[in-house]
């Protein structure tokens, strides 16, 4: 019953979807507006349909209800109850069902609340919202329906794939989609601007938390993807400039010029157009992403459920959405007032830079990704690594981060060099500073020589806009931009610092062996079996000593799983301040040796804090504009009671 | 900027149109080599074990067509592909060899267990020669003719049909 209520709830949802694009596009003519009025309600109805089809499918993992098909193929009784759950969403059609639920909550949640923007805007938005969504409701209905019955239920399920087996990973997808989510509704709030061609300050303050929102969401998915493949993989790498992680690297980057671009609209009436284009850029980006990820046309180290006619159905989509929107763009681009104007030194100048630069990078990105399909259509077959992104993406990356570093510094408008010079030649002294040091010391590769020192120039000028300012008074946005930029100078340093100083060492050690690598002595005690609910694995004890201090225990592990059988390994991590000790446990070796693959990471782990760092910021700022909107609007409440009494 | 607009629809519709295309063909799931049909680049490993001589490109320009194997001691289907490789060179190919991230001793026990078809064995212990004449694996087979040109590619183990095929490709180079 719960899977054919789930069902149910799925197509009422589809087609109040239905009468909600049709009410949205009535309320563009005049005389639509009976229609028109049936659009919030049926979103908000919509979004409740979703959640409780969500809520049942929840409910059929929990139980382990082998009747539907997708609980036999993914689940097993014998899985924790969280990795249950986690199965609902761990697959393609469940993941799809998570998308338009949270699709449909955002658009009930715009529905119930948004009232700023005038009401013709409004409705076109959640047209284009219920048009979005349509798409994917008939992808899930026709091929791919979750809550498909089998005709004769299994006695037990197929089981999850036990590399997923881990917390870090259940919740990545979602984290992912939520961000996806949210660059959808900037998506659709874009092309209502482009409907009634009315883009405003007001507009882009409307559309701010949602970006803020899914980039917060994207920061976060991605920094933990990074973690994920670094200590699940067993490869000691941290990005591999694989297709799967360059699919959720381009929203991000779209994600981030156009948060900055929207600022930019909010607070100074200018780009546009530009922020128009950012908006379905954005979303594009997360649709490619999707489609790159599921049709396997890309080969990728991340295997995932691939299928032709999945993929078909996705590129559909992305022809209708993302080619519909970018003919309205084209059509309509030129008929929006242009905006304010401003000096190229100037707060709107550097986000410019900033603008320019991340969508470059995003080229390149994109570029290096399709590259090989491109290829492929010569007959020739090519894969795109880090010799191409990594040295390409630096001309604009390390470009942008002496903007960013005195970026932030800058009057709107217009500025001058005498201004700002005391700052801009501390932070530069204290860059090239660190370049030397660096350089003379360690003797560096440019790269990782280059990030370093721009992380310490970075990271002294994103504290700079707290000088002389009062920090209880100073608004909790612009705290926001200081976490987040300095994140990104904490995250630049650890990437560069684990470039430039891992050391690896690859050894067939015996039992009792120690193994020197960098500063920490490992001695190889004992391998011993053990046990876990649905594995057995080798578990080596590694005793490990920085610098002949305490002895820490660290056990790698190579597990084998029963269902599916799967061999995995698991890496010991040793955590310090300044870095990482990385263990992966191989094979035995001939002579009772075993193969023993140790890293010493110098502060890698500062990249996922800078990430977490970056995602904070953004947290503070998105409170502090939602709070700051709230205030406004019950002002406005006050006033409007006042004036009431007033006329009474 | 109007053109620039287009140019961006245009661009964008093309690379949908790429994506179709590329969705409709079918997934060929080997890398082949890009140098095939190219000369085998220079270089010079060492022996892999005492009694075989190591391997220097000059080797494979020495007039005659010979089979390169690309082998390991650790790959299970490269001791699955032995018996083939026994037959190849019982009809007469010259099989030389390049072992991939391997010890002496484990390479001398392997061909101690699985037999030794080779007639040179270089240690390619990080994978140079390898990557460089455009191998993305183990096991892997490669026809060089006389003048040291990379004729074709057998990627995977040896099964008994291939034994014939690369025979013949043998005989080609060797024409």
């Amino acid at each position: 019953m719960i899977a054919e209520f789930g069902l149910a709830a799925l197509w009422l949802a589809a087609a109040l979807a239905g009468l909600q694009l049709l009410g949205g596009f009535a309320g563009l003519r005049p005389g639509g507006e009976r229609l028109a009025a049936l659009v919030r309600p049926a979103a908000v109805l919509q979004a409740l349909l979703c959640a409780l089809a969500f809520v049942a499918l929840l409910w059929l993992f929990a139980r382990t209800d082998l009747s539907v098909a997708l609980v036999a193929k993914n689940s097993h009784s014998m899985k924790p109850l969280i990795f249950k759950l986690s199965g609902a969403w761990g697959n393609h059609e469940g993941s799809m069902l998570l998308w338009v639920s949270v699709m449909a909550l955002a658009g009930g949640l715009i529905a119930l609340v948004e009232r700023r923007l005038p009401e013709r805007t409004m409705l076109a938005t959640l047209g284009a919202q219920a048009f979005v969504g349509l798409g994917f409701y008939a992808f899930l209905l026709t091929s791919s329906n979750p809550f498909e019955r089998l005709p004769q239920p299994p006695a037990e399920g197929m089981g999850l794939n036990p590399l997923l087996q881990d917390i870090g990973l259940a919740m990545h997808p979602p984290t992912l989609y939520f961000g996806y989510v949210g660059l959808s509704v900037a998506f659709s709030f874009a092309v209502g601007a482009l409907l009634t061609r009315q883009v405003t300050p007001e507009f882009a303050r409307v559309m701010r938390p949602w970006i803020l929102g899914a980039w917060i969401f994207l920061t976060l998915g991605i920094t933990a993807g990074s973690y994920w493949a670094y200590y699940e993989l067993g490869w000691g790498g941290w990005w591999f400039w694989d297709p799967v992680e360059n699919a959720s690297l381009m929203p991000w980057l779209a994600a981030t010029a156009l948060l900055h671009s929207a600022s930019v609209l909010a607070a100074r009436d200018a780009l546009r157009t530009w922020t128009i284009l950012l908006g379905v850029v954005a979303f594009s980006m997360s649709m490619v992403g999707t489609f790159l990820v599921r049709s396997g046309i890309l080969t990728s180290v991340h295997a995932f459920a691939v299928d032709p006619e999945r993929g078909a159905f996705i590129l559909a989509l992305l022809a209708i959405y993302i080619g519909g929107a970018l003919v309205l763009f084209t059509l309509r681009a030129g008929t929006i007032a242009e905006g304010e104007r401003f000096a190229l030194l100037s707060r709107e100048g550097a986000l410019v830079v900033n603008n320019v630069a991340l969508s470059a990078i995003l080229g390149i990105v994109l570029l290096g990704t399709l590259y090989p399909l491109l290829t492929e259509a010569f007959d020739v077959r090519v894969s795109v690594g880090p010799p191409y992104f990594n040295p390409v993406g630096a001309i604009f990356f390390l470009p942008m981060l002496v903007v960013l570093a005195i970026g932030p510094l800058l009057r709107w408008r217009r500025d001058s060099f005498e201004r700002v010079q005391k700052p801009v030649v501390a932070i530069a002294v204290i860059g090239i500073a660190v370049l030397a040091g660096v350089y003379f010391i360690a003797g560096v590769a440019l790269l990782p020589l280059l990030g370093m020192a721009l992380a310490a120039a970075v990271a002294v000028g994103s504290v700079m806009p707290l000088a002389g300012r009062s920090l209880r008074r100073l608004p909790l946005a612009v705290w926001g931009m200081v976490i987040a930029h300095f994140g990104v100078a904490v995250a630049l340093f650890g990437m560069a610092a684990d470039t430039a100083f891992q050391q690896e060492r690859l050894v067939a050690a015996q039992i009792g062996e120690t193994v020197v690598d960098g500063p920490w002595r490992i001695t190889l005690a004992a391998v011993e079996p053990v046990a876990g609910p649905n594995w057995t694995a080798l578990e080596a004890r590694l005793e490990a000593s920085y610098k002949g201090g305490e002895v820490r225990i660290a056990r790698p592990q190579a597990r084998s799983f029963w269902t599916p059988p799967q061999e995995t390994s698991e890496v010991a991590l040793l955590t310090r301040w300044n870095g990482q000790l990385y263990a992966a446990l191989g094979g035995e070796a001939e002579g009772e040796r075993w193969q023993l693959r140790l890293w010493w990471k110098p502060f890698v782990t500062w990249i996922w804090y800078g990430g977490v760092l970056i995602g904070l910021g953004g947290l503070l700022a998105l409170i502090g504009r939602v709070a700051g909107d709230l205030r406004r609007r019950s002002a406005r409440a006050q006033i409007a009671i006042r004036r009431g009494e007033a006329a009474a | 900027m109007n053109w620039l607009r287009w140019g961006l629809l245009v661009a964008v519709f093309a690379g949908l149109g790429l994506f179709a295309w590329q969705l409709s063909r079918p997934k060929d799931e080997f890398v082949h080599s890009a140098m095939i049909g190219k000369p085998i680049p220079a270089f010079d490993l060492p022996p892999a074990v005492a009694d075989r001589p190591g391997l220097a490109s000059r080797d494979l320009a020495d007039g005659q067509p010979k089979l390169l194997n690309v082998f390991a001691s650790w790959c299970v289907p490269c001791a699955a592909e032995a018996p083939q490789l026994a037959r190849l060179e019982a009809s007469g190919a010259n099989i030389v060899a390049v072992a991939i991230r391997d010890r002496p001793e484990d390479v001398a026990r392997f061909l101690a267990q699985y037999g030794n078809p080779f007639s040179r064995i270089g240690k390619d212990d990080i994978s140079a020669v390898q990557l460089s004449i455009g191998s993305s694996g183990v096991p892997e087979t490669f026809v060089i003719d006389g003048r040291g040109v990379i004729r074709y590619q057998h990627i995977g183990d040896i099964r008994d049909g291939d034994v014939p095929v690369l025979l013949d490709e043998l005989r080609k180079a060797g024409a």
